[in-house]
């Protein structure tokens, strides 16, 4: 084992599980990464990315000194490499975008204005950031990429019974007893959790079933596997609720001390049989009736979601049908129990709960309700704060292009990789006067700015992230940042200070933290929920997890153990809608998208890592059947074409894929995969159809 | 575990511990430390180095403690001189065959059996194989200790990559059919790495080794 100059505690940039990590450092550089074995939540166990991706932060490419467009306000916006920007001093940018800010307050208003914060980026770099845009810029207009990732779950648990997060702890894993996996390839998104879902099923004997439509790895350790056709997963879940009210296999003491509309639920469920959802889903009916009989007959069972639930046009009803089944046989409130949705990046949670949501202050507190509006506003010595709900990421775009939004200030995110129909997209913001980026890399998006001001990455500054389960861990400064690269909350620290005095406002003195510590005190004075976390109290103990209301408060690993924060849990009836994008003769295969092991979404990071090595470029996985039909061999080019665009691809066969599906990943900027989606929406969580484009596939040179 | 206690003797002392535990354990909580290679607290031990054996009064062999269960009334001695020559010896034909130059634990047990690490002839086993973007899999300084395999197995990972190939002197951990790590179902977590005990699963950044170099932007 090789000697380092230092090993710092840390927690992994990539997905929501949140491991800790030991980085070794030498000479200013990460050299390897370990794992605690001691610690929750990974106990020792890591994946490629946490293991071997953390190299991206070394990569030479990253942003040295804040940046100005050189051809600044000339015209049609369009995307340029570094050559197209100059460099320039702290001071110079950060002026120059607080005048844009301010101008753009002064003559069209403060809703004028569309905000991104980052779901990777700290708590600490989020409450500051809303805490700029609520009340200096006065806009509620801020959102994140959780919009297009769990809002769907968000919504519907909020619906159900009054809260979003998972339920249960990850180290729970290990009392369950059956457990239901759906929309989620946990091996490639989750893949520590996988471990301990495999670790279940083999050594303790959990009965697994995989409702997915693609042959999933973990489909390989499941009892049963409910392989229905995409987009029809209210139908699996309502009949299944039929079987089980029908067999008279449902909790009645719980249906009846914890849970409100029961009997319209019930009635619901009349003729929804396990026949009639065969014919829509494709499942076996004898399948679904063992599923539900599996299920409910359990003595501890849960659920583990992903984007294949929520990233749909009916994503609200998806979750609902989920929640409604688990509150029909009792199985919330215990160990081993419970509706976990698997939060995909590092902090989504957390930039969620710390407010970058555009309805809602720090701790899910509304920004309609004038208490609270008055309790922030004394907080933070403003007056004036916003009291509409802001604009959704998507719902910016749309402004955009209609032109009641003309000013963009993005943290950390990637719309032009992450939005649905990009094409679309592309035009919103080739027609945005001013667009100001926060990054540690020029991404497609940083290629469309005027403005970049150098961020910094997880090793190289202190915080917390909160995981999955609701678990705030720190994030500590392990390696010196390159050139005049600047901490994420400083720089927007600054940016406020600038932008105040230009608006003329009174100094708030609400600007002047010095550390990270210091802001997550001031959060969790004005959030009950963290009241008992402090930085000092994390580094101590490892991790709390919220709801902590107090310092002596152990933390809260599993919820809902007597009552929801609704009070009852609410059965919703709901209508089984089928209103995704069909295929047809032109548009033969229907195209599911998503994310593979070895990437991160917009390929920011793992691009620039020796992960792209292992997975450089885009596939198309396609059943066997099909590639035979259409004469496609392995690795053979192809165009893939939807009616809002053309990407090109390889051809990868595989039975993951079933027949007339096919699968693209979503990292390739080479192959950007949004440009074939379609931005159809769930009305109430605003979330995009990912899941489901008609596409066509033929032969390229 | 059962909760029914009972009374051991190690290394003269009296102490009392659940039924069911191992003499490793049982030994460890008196303060008896043992020493081990392949064992690993995550892992389920394999009982191969046999670096942990001790004398069990009435038995005809010595016994691995990691596998082995106490007894009531039980008599151990976990540092005799018949235990500490067995121990001296395997640690001796490791040395013989293996590079050891990153097993700090391995050489700390040495010294203190006082091993002579040239008493076995011979010449190092295995070779380097460097088949994938992450990490290599030094077999020169690999001990055989079979904590990778069971990691990559049914202990943590369930990917069954690795496995063990060949028998008695040609053992090795080994791929199936000998495939390179990408064409097998290796996942690239490195919680192999994590567990070698002798530095023969190395991330490449590490050391002197092949270091990942970045693509120019």
């Amino acid at each position: 084992m090789m000697k380092h100059e230092k090993t710092v505690r840390t927690t992994c940039p990539f997905c929501g599980v949140g491991c800790q990590l030991d980085l070794s450092i030498d000479q200013g550089r990460i050299v390897s990464v370990s794992a605690p074995e001691n610690a929750a939540p990974n106990f020792g166990r890591l994946c490629a990315k946490g293991r071997f991706g953390t190299d991206y932060v070394h990569h030479p490419s990253r942003i040295r000194t804040p940046l100005i467009r050189k051809n600044l306000d000339s015209g049609k916006r369009t995307p340029v490499g570094m050559e197209g920007f100059r460099e320039a001093s702290w001071d110079e940018a950060l002026d120059l975008a607080a005048e844009r800010l301010s101008l753009a307050v002064k003559t069209q208003g403060a809703d004028s204005i569309g905000t991104f914060c980052s779901a990777k980026a700290t708590n600490e770099d989020t409450y500051i950031f809303q805490k700029f845009v609520r009340g200096i810029l006065k806009t509620n207009n801020i959102d994140h990429c959780a919009r297009l990732c769990h809002a769907a779950s968000v919504a519907g648990l909020q619906k159900a019974i009054g809260s979003s997060a998972m339920s249960n702890a990850i180290a729970e894993m290990k009392n369950l007893d059956v457990f239901i996996v759906t929309g989620s390839n946990t091996t490639e998104t989750h893949p520590v959790i996988s471990t301990f879902l495999k670790e279940a099923v083999v050594k303790n004997g959990a009965k697994l079933i995989v409702i997915d439509p693609r042959k999933i790895e973990l489909s390989g350790f499941a009892a049963l596997h409910l392989q229905h056709r995409p987009g029809t997963d209210v139908a699996v879940y309502q009949a299944m609720a039929n079987v089980v009210v029908t067999e008279e296999l449902e909790n009645r003491s719980f249906i009846d001390r914890r849970t409100e509309n029961f009997e319209m639920y019930r009635k619901s469920l009349e003729g929804f049989t396990p026949e009639l959802a065969e014919s829509i889903t494709g499942v076996k009916a004898v399948l679904i009736r063992e599923a539900a009989r599996m299920y409910a007959e359990a003595e501890r069972a849960a659920v583990y979601w992903g984007m294949g639930i929520s990233q749909s046009v009916h994503g609200t009803d998806n979750t609902l049908s989920i929640a409604n089944l688990a509150l029909l046989c009792g199985h919330l409130g215990k160990p081993g129990t419970g509706l976990n949705p698997l939060r995909g990046q590092n902090n989504v949670q957390g930039c969620s709960d710390s407010g970058g949501l555009p309805g809602i202050f720090p701790g899910y507190q509304s920004v309609a309700d004038a208490e609270i509006q008055k309790k922030f506003e004394e907080k933070w010595n403003v007056t004036g704060l916003s009291k509409t709900a802001g604009l959704t990421v998507l719902e910016m775009s749309d402004a955009a292009g209609k032109g009641d939004i003309d000013t963009y200030l993005i943290m950390g995110e990637n719309p032009m990789m992450s939005e649905p129909d990009l094409n679309t997209a592309r035009k919103h913001f080739e027609q945005l006067k001013t667009i100001i980026i926060v990054d540690i890399f020029l991404n497609e998006s940083g290629a469309y700015g005027d403005i970049i001001l150098p961020a910094v990455p997880f090793a190289e500054k202190d915080g917390t992230f909160t995981n999955s389960d609701r678990r705030v861990q720190l994030i500590r400064k392990a390696v010196p940042s390159p050139g005049e690269a600047q901490t994420d909350w400083r720089i927007i620290q600054d940016l406020a200070l600038r932008v105040e005095k230009k608006l003329g406002l009174p100094p708030s003195g609400g600007f002047a933290f010095q550390s990270a510590s210091e802001v997550w005190d001031e959060m969790s004075g004005l959030v009950p929920a963290f009241g008992g976390i402090s930085h000092q109290r994390i580094d101590r103990e490892g991790g709390v997890h919220w709801p902590c209301p107090d310092p002596a408060h152990p933390g809260t690993p599993y919820l809902f153990a007597d009552s929801f924060p609704r009070g009852r849990g609410l059965f919703t009836v709901l209508d089984c809608r089928l209103e995704s994008e069909r295929t047809s003769s032109a548009y033969p295969y229907l195209l599911s998208t998503g994310r593979v092991l070895y990437h991160w979404h917009g390929g920011t990071m793992t691009r620039r890592s020796v992960l792209d090595k292992i997975y450089p470029e885009s596939v198309v996985e396609m059943n066997p059947l099909d590639a035979e039909a259409e004469g496609y061999e392995e690795g053979q080019r192809v165009s893939v074409s939807s009616r809002r665009g053309t990407i090109i691809s390889r051809i990868k066969i595989t039975e993951r894929s079933p027949m007339g599906v096919v699968f693209m990943p979503i990292h390739f900027a080479e192959s950007p995969v949004n440009e074939l989606t379609k931005d159809l929406r769930d009305p109430e969580a605003k979330i995009p159809d990912f899941k489901q484009s008609a596409v066509r596939i033929a032969a390229a040179g | 575990m059962s909760t029914e206690k009972i009374t051991i003797t190690v290394d003269g002392k009296k102490i009392t511990v659940p039924s069911g535990v191992t003499i490793l354990q049982a030994a460890e909580s008196a303060g008896i430390t043992i020493p081990t290679i392949c064992f690993h607290e995550q892992l389920t031990p394999p009982g191969l180095c046999r670096q942990c054996v001790v004398e069990v009064e009435g038995a005809r062999r010595l016994q691995p403690s990691c596998i082995s269960s106490v007894r009531e009334g039980m008599v151990v001695k976990t540092d005799s001189e018949k235990v500490r020559r067995v121990r001296r010896t395997n640690l001796e034909m490791l040395s013989a065959v293996t590079d050891l130059s990153e097993s700090p634990e391995i050489v700390r047990q040495m010294k203190q059996l006082d091993a002579d690490e040239e008493r076995f002839a011979a010449s190092p086993r295995g070779s380097l194989k460097d088949d994938n973007p992450f990490y290599i899999r030094d077999y020169t300084k690999c001990i055989l200790c079979m904590r990778c395999v069971q990691v990559c197995s049914s202990d943590i990972q369930f990917s069954y990559a690795l496995a063990a190939g060949g028998r008695g002197f040609d053992s090795r951990i080994a791929t199936f059919y000998n495939k390179d790590l990408p064409d097998t179902t290796c996942v690239f977590c490195g919680n192999c790495i994590q567990v070698c005990p002798t530095g023969a699963l190395k991330a490449k950044t590490e050391g002197n080794s092949t270091g990942v170099q970045h693509d120019e932007a």
